[in-house]
């Protein structure tokens, strides 16, 4: 295999990683019943400030905790609101995409398009020196490798262990899950401030690393939006999440590879639309069946197995609210 | 297990729910708690598992007072309820089910948790397979995931909601003997909520009777059946004739050519029926053995696959509901505030919604519309109420206000689900009504005696196959046979 | 007790005011700045004289029309994200008109807001189709819509309708003197075409969704799609002639940025002022006359905040800030009020025994 295919394949996963964690992030929070609308905002208000507390500590730890806490605090906002406040989570999520994004460029002003520090790229030993799979996957930053962490980590949780059994619960039917002695709303805070502590985590993957640096209009604008639609895409499922956000950001390198081919002369204002008309396509896959249709191919055996990757409807008790007795 | 309640009292605004109840269930005897709807046997028996707060008086479990906040410290005390809609989770399998809830470490122990699971249910006659989604279950099912669940917590006394509305007779029959079987070699206390004589008098060894939130009576059993109904409502409710109307001479108002209709779950395949005005056909069966697919694909909220709906001699096969409105067809969900009416808006806008006719509505109208309603209906409600403040009765009077006066064809989901044996019989006055004016009525049912009492005749639907029987000569016992599957015995 | 009532009702409605002015004026210490230097400042960029309200009024109509077009999605119940989209179509279209057609003012102006109806139209059609007939949610549809509808601008802004002078993404070549809208005066520089569209429209939406069947059936179809189908309302048909009515109102606001405001076709036309709306809306549900009102607040914020930059160095998306703050307390101490007033808990009302039926109504047929 070519060089040039290697780098193109270590750079799809790569870009994919914000997408990935932010995706992930969403998935744990609507899962446990909350949806939190903010994710294009809390992504730009958390590079901003990962970036400039990681420039003014000269530190990028304290920049991704930086980013974790803001993503962290937005998405309490949202939960505080839903759960206390009995305010629909759309409409506040909303507010806060906005309010987050406005808030990111006024108080990052000062520190546009200046160098800042960055996560370099760790090889993993040994495994970044198997064939292929190693110069793609293990030739990245330790904000990649965390991502894989997460993906298993988030699958074994949510369908291996007892505690992923309430999570999920609250998200499918909190009476259900109250009459078993699951403290519903305790635990949506939890689970709420766990997924947006991810999305802030998203937001220094890319102010740090993959579009490290922080500018005014924001580089990753969209993409919040483009993860939650990923959660759609995945029906809720880590692995499917996953491969969602890979196939997305292999489609949009695609599109830069067809723009570079000599006899092929798109406008390449028009290539930004790519992602867009992407998003759109992927919903209508989920929304028309076409997806579980596909998957429903495979052998008997295989889909018992992975009846819960097949699934494609919301936790359905997502964005209602819960009140014991 | 010894409990008693003393001196139990619950208000929920204006209404006393539960009004100085003192009651003892004794262990290894099942106990029937009667009552109609709203006399306070759900409140006082949520109260018991914790389900409930109550404001004066306390409960005792063998002498010793508790006071226990939340279902899991009622079953920490041993008490566990099965409620009416089993509280399960849709989207896990029976397996983890089972195991969510118990206490345990962080992985599912699920070799374990597979053997106690059979166990259990070998040992009370349940058949469950452990990879089974929720889903897929039937109620009668669900439920016997739910006991077999709270004895796996080391339950010692069982509350069960109307645990018999909308399962097979074999089902009940096998409830009934697990219950049986847990009361006489367990020793442990049973409690049947139920608004069905039937099934207290062939399980209950007492029967405590509630009547708008007060303890009227409590007896040992055997006792019979008009003896009971007098205890629940002070009299002896005359009984309802069967309906016996002769149909033949009167017009088509429905054909069904070799209907394919596929469901979620079910498919119904080659369904032929003709309907003549002033039929009532009752539907019976399970919750979605094939009835609702039916109801709506008459009513054109549902495409058939093949075949075609002929409504009045016009063929309306692929039309949209809106036609179906036009032509005469009138629908009722089960759900009430899902499907039929709309929170909030007021029960003004709902005339107005389907009486102006203009494009500009005419509230005074609509008003005086509305008032009327109200009055002829017996509604417990103003014409700026929003609908969601009026009760469950209510509710079910407004939407037959809604309804047209007079239909082609009456198309009901379940039309009297949830209410008492009164409000029912107003229902029924209300239809019946309309029937004489001409108009035909499909209805389904999961209550028998409603299916026999007014049915001319019945289709019973099992997993989708239909068998078609006389109303006239059927019996309640013959139809829950057919029901539960049996229907080439027949 | 009324009156105590009464103070904390007030009290909840004062709060987000104060709240979000002083958590602005917090953020604005934080960069370093005066927050009493910033808000005269504001405050004069909008009231100073004439010309600075005539900036505001200028913010105002595109803002007051989105926002009465999202009140009609709101009472259908969907989330018209959209609307930035359906704006920057108008604009499109408009500028179309305005850059081939070569008619004289009274006919070319029409038609150029007419065709700019169509464009917010089809574009929110587009948003209500994937919704209603596909099942895409709107929120999704409308934010993958929104950026296309850039993309096409950028894209006929930096290659068919780019400038002769050539290379130039900043914007079109200014649109002929026929093509543009007439201003009131020099000194009051707003036009007064846009001010009775304006009128027009919110009085239009607010006695349409009061007094006529197709305003209760948009209300029918928000609260309960479901329910208001089997009532007989075409539910379907509903929620898409909501979003064309907003789509059409969108339409306007953009051809009235690019026939007024800017003169010229250029990227980000629409300015946040379709998200400013659904902000608007927040505040205001369904009451169609405060729409201008708030919407009158948020456009002397907007239009204030425009010197901010040249004079104090500070970024304008303090405006967006303020304006965030204030609906985010809004709906918190909206919840809050909900908290504080007596509880009603309908549904756990056991249903009563019911009343013996009277012979005569049972009977009565």
């Amino acid at each position: 295999m070519n060089n040039e295919l290697l780098n193109t394949l270590n750079s799809i996963v790569a870009n994919a990683t914000p997408l990935v964690i932010a995706s992930l992030g969403e998935t744990i929070t609507e899962r446990a019943g909350v949806v939190n609308l903010s994710l294009n905002g809390s992504i730009i208000l958390a590079a901003m400030v990962g970036f400039v507390a990681a420039l003014v500590t000269n530190s990028a730890l304290v920049g991704v905790l930086a980013a974790m806490f803001i993503g962290m605090l937005v998405a309490l906002l949202v939960a505080a609101a839903a759960i206390e406040l009995r305010q629909d989570q759309v409409a506040v999520g909303f507010v806060l995409t906005l309010l987050a994004a406005d808030l990111a460029q006024f108080l990052g002003q000062s520190y546009t398009r200046i160098p800042g520090p960055q996560i370099l790229n760790t090889p993993l030993p040994l495994l970044s020196d198997i064939p292929v799979v190693g110069p793609v996957f293990f030739r990245q930053t330790i904000l990649v490798y965390i991502s894989y962490a997460l993906v298993i980590g988030l699958w074994y949780w949510l369908f291996r262990t007892r505690p992923g059994l309430a999570h999920r619960a609250i998200g499918e039917r909190p009476a259900a899950a109250f009459a078993r002695g699951t403290q519903v709303n305790r635990l949506r805070y939890i689970y709420t401030a766990a997924g947006g502590a991810l999305v802030g985590l998203a937001g220094a993957a890319y102010s740090l690393s993959v579009k490290a640096g922080w500018a005014t209009p924001p580089s990753m604008d969209g993409d919040g939006w483009i993860a939650l639609a990923i959660v759609i895409f995945g029906g809720w499922h880590p692995f499917r999440v996953v491969l969602g956000a890979y196939l997305f950001s292999g489609l949009r390198a695609l599109a830069t590879v067809i723009q570079r081919t000599p006899g092929i002369s798109i406008p390449i204002v028009l290539l930004n639309g790519v992602p867009w008309l992407l998003m759109i396509i992927t919903l209508l896959l989920v929304s028309s069946g076409a997806i579980e249709r596909l998957l429903r191919l495979l052998p008997r055996q295989v889909q018992g197995w992975s009846r819960n990757f097949l699934r494609s409807d919301p936790p359905a008790a997502l964005g209602t609210r819960f009140e014991p007795e | 297990m010894l409990i008693e309640v003393r001196h139990i009292h619950k208000r929920f605004g204006p209404v006393h729910a539960n009004d100085d109840i003192s009651l003892t269930f004794p262990h290894g005897r099942i106990v029937g708690i009667l009552g109609e709807n709203g006399a306070g046997k759900s409140t006082l028996m949520k109260i018991l598992s914790g389900y409930q707060s109550f404001d004066s008086g306390e409960i005792l479990i063998d002498g010793q007072p508790v006071d226990y906040r939340g279902p899991l410290a009622a079953i920490a005390h041993g008490v566990g309820m099965l409620q009416q809609d089993p509280l399960d989770v849709a989207a896990f399998t029976v397996l983890e089910n089972f195991v969510y809830g118990m206490p345990g470490g962080l992985r599912i122990p699920r070799r374990a948790a597979r053997r106690r699971l059979a166990e259990l249910t070998e040992r009370l006659g349940f058949a469950l397979d452990p990879e089974m989604p929720i889903a897929q279950l039937s109620i009668g099912q669900r439920q016997q995931l739910e006991i077999v669940r709270l004895l796996a917590l080391g339950v010692k006394a069982l509350i069960l909601d109307e645990p018999t509305t909308g399962i097979s007779a074999e089902q009940k029959a096998i409830l009934f003997d697990a219950l049986r079987q847990l009361a006489e070699h367990d020793q442990m206390t049973i409690l049947l909520v139920s608004h069905k004589l039937e099934d207290v008098i062939a399980l209950c060894h007492e029967v405590a009777v509630l009547r708008a939130g007060r303890l009227v009576g409590c007896r040992a059993m055997p006792a019979t059946t008009s003896e009971l109904v007098t205890m629940m409502f002070g009299q002896e409710l005359p009984p309802v004739d069967r309906q016996s109307a002769d149909v033949s001479a009167a017009p088509n108002v429905l054909t069904l050519d070799r209907l394919h209709l596929r469901g979620k779950r079910v498919t119904v395949a080659d369904l032929s029926l003709q309907v003549k005005a002033g039929e009532v056909i009752g539907l019976a069966g399970l919750d979605g053995s094939g009835q609702e697919l039916l109801l709506r694909a008459c009513a054109g909220l549902l495409k058939p696959l093949h075949g075609r709906v002929i409504v009045g001699g016009e063929d309306l096969t692929g039309h949209p509901y809106r036609d179906f409105l036009r032509r005469g067809v009138a629908f009722s969900a089960a759900g009430r505030l899902e499907e039929g009416l709309i929170a909030g808006l007021t029960l003004t806008e709902h005339i107005a919604l389907v009486t102006e006719t203009g494009t500009l509505v005419d509230w005074e109208r609509a008003r005086r519309r509305t008032s009327d309603q109200i009055a002829r209906y017996n509604v417990r409600g103003r014409p700026d109420s929003p609908v969601e403040t009026l009760s469950g009765g209510n509710q079910q009077r407004l939407l037959m206000a809604l309804m047209a006066e007079q239909p082609v064809l009456m198309a009901l989901e379940q039309p009297t689900r949830g209410l008492d044996v009164d409000s029912s019989r107003w229902i029924w006055q209300q239809l019946l009504a309309r029937r004489e004016r001409g108009a035909a009525i499909l209805f389904s049912s999961s209550e028998l005696d409603e299916l026999v009492t007014y049915s001319h005749r019945i289709l019973v639907f099992y997993a989708g196959r239909v068998y078609p029987v006389d109303a006239a000569r059927t019996t309640i016992d013959e139809l829950g046979r057919l029901i539960g599957g049996h229907l080439d015995g027949a | 007790m009324k009156s105590q009532t009464l103070t904390a009702q007030a009290a909840l409605t004062a709060l987000p005011i104060i709240l979000s002015l002083a958590i602005t004026a917090l953020l604005v210490m934080a960069v370093g700045a005066d927050p009493r230097e910033v808000f005269t400042l504001v405050w004069e960029g909008a009231f100073r004289d004439l010309r600075a309200v005539g900036q505001v009024v200028n913010f105002w109509i595109p803002l007051t029309l989105c926002s009465i077009g999202l009140v009609v999605t709101f009472t259908a119940g969907l989330w018209n994200i959209g609307v930035e989209g359906q704006m920057i179509l108008g604009a499109v279209f408009a500028s179309w008109a305005a850059l081939t057609l070569d008619l004289p003012a009274p006919i070319l102006v029409p038609v150029e807001i007419l065709l700019a109806m169509l464009g917010g139209a089809l574009w929110a059609l587009l948003v209500g189709v994937l919704k209603v007939r596909l099942g895409v949610h709107e929120i999704f549809g409308g934010v993958a819509l929104n950026a296309l509808a850039n993309v096409i601008a950028i894209y006929l802004i930096s290659g068919p309708w780019q400038p002769p002078e050539g290379g130039s993404v900043r914007a079109t070549p200014p649109f002929p003197a026929p093509a543009l809208l007439p201003p009131l005066s020099d000194t009051f520089k707003v036009s007064l075409l846009a001010l009775v569209i304006v009128v027009v429209a919110v009085v239009g939406v607010w006695l349409a969704l009061r007094g006529t069947r197709w305003g209760l059936q948009l209300k029918a179809t928000g609260k309960n799609a479901r329910s208001a189908m089997l009532l007989g309302v075409p539910t379907g048909r509903s929620a898409l002639s909501a979003f064309i009515v907003c789509g059409m109102l969108a339409g306007i606001a953009g051809s009235y940025r690019v026939l007024f405001t800017y003169n010229s076709l250029r990227p980000g036309v629409s300015g946040g002022i379709g998200f400013l709306g659904l902000l608007v809306v927040l505040l205001v549900a369904n009451r169609a006359l405060w729409a201008p009102l708030v919407a009158f607040a948020f456009a002397a914020v907007l239009g204030g905040s425009a010197r901010l930059k040249i004079a104090l160095q500070l970024d304008a998306s303090l405006a967006g800030v303020l304006q965030g703050f204030l609906v985010l307390t809004a709906l918190l101490s909206n919840g809050l009020r909900a908290r504080l007033a007596p509880p009603t808990p309908i549904s756990m009302i056991e249903e009563p025994a019911p009343q013996p039926i009277p012979a005569e109504a049972a009977h009565e047929q």
